[in-house]
């Protein structure tokens, strides 16, 4: 359809409960996902915290929409990195992230897990790669 | 303005769109009396669809978008399922669309 595809990164730096950043974000990308546009979303700083498993939001009264991240996949959101520097800082590692699955329909390829550790120096090169950043 | 819809004598929030206003409130009676104002007559077929948003919203907290819900119900119900043609056969309105409404859940995120 289009023949211009952008490069588009989601860049989410902020805790996910407390502000309105992270659902923000998370509504973006997945209505975004209708326009087959390049996209990649980046957890770094208190961002990482997004993806950490076991959320529970009933003591806040805000919608947990923890769970909501495993869509990504689903909605071909194929490219999904985490800061390892912003993960260390913090005490965590893979183990504390959720796994996001991704199945191609046709190719029947499936990944168990898309959610990708990256060091510093690659995180840079994503974002210069990238046409757009979108920062939360 | 918000509306009501009546099942069984009580009386259900909605909001402009039609879409139940609390989650919480659906009894299988919402979708019944949603699809006779469309003029259609639920099947077990019908209800396969609805029963599987509810799954997917308990699940993953989102009402999926028309292609993902294509997706997901080929991966669970098979690929004569999975696909426009048969989930539109059912639901004319946009299957995303038309079923999250009758199944209670909000408007689909990332439909367009």
């Amino acid at each position: 359809m289009s023949e211009t595809v952008k490069k588009f990164m989601y860049l989410n730096r902020k805790a996910p409960y407390g502000t309105i950043y992270a659902w923000e974000s998370l509504e973006v990308v997945l209505i975004g996902a209708a326009f087959d546009q390049d996209v990649c979303v980046m957890f770094v700083d208190d961002g990482v915290y997004q993806l950490t498993k076991g959320q529970d939001t009933k003591g806040i009264g805000m919608k947990n929409f923890s769970p909501t991240y495993r869509t990504l996949g689903d909605y071909e959101v194929k490219r999904i990195f985490v800061d390892r520097a912003s993960l260390e800082a913090r005490g965590l590692t893979q183990e504390d992230l959720v796994e996001i699955a991704y199945e191609d329909f046709e190719t029947e390829e499936e990944i168990d897990n898309i959610v990708e550790i990256v060091d510093s120096q690659r995180v840079s090169e994503l974002m210069d790669e990238s046409d757009v950043v979108f920062s939360f | 303005m918000a509306d009501t819809i009546e099942v069984d004598g009580k009386q259900f929030a909605v909001d402009e769109e039609g879409y139940l206003a609390n989650l919480n409130d659906w009894v299988p009676g919402v979708a019944d009396v949603m699809a006779k104002q469309d003029n259609l007559e639920l099947t077990d077929e019908h209800w396969d669809i609805i029963n599987f948003l509810r799954e997917y919203y308990e699940e993953y907290q989102i009402a999926p978008a028309v292609r993902v819900l294509t997706k997901a119900v080929g991966k669970k119900m098979g690929k004569e399922k999975g696909n426009s043609k048969y989930l539109y056969s059912l639901f004319p309105y946009g299957p995303a669309k038309q079923a999250c409404r009758f199944a209670g859940l909000p408007k689909p995120t990332g439909c367009v």
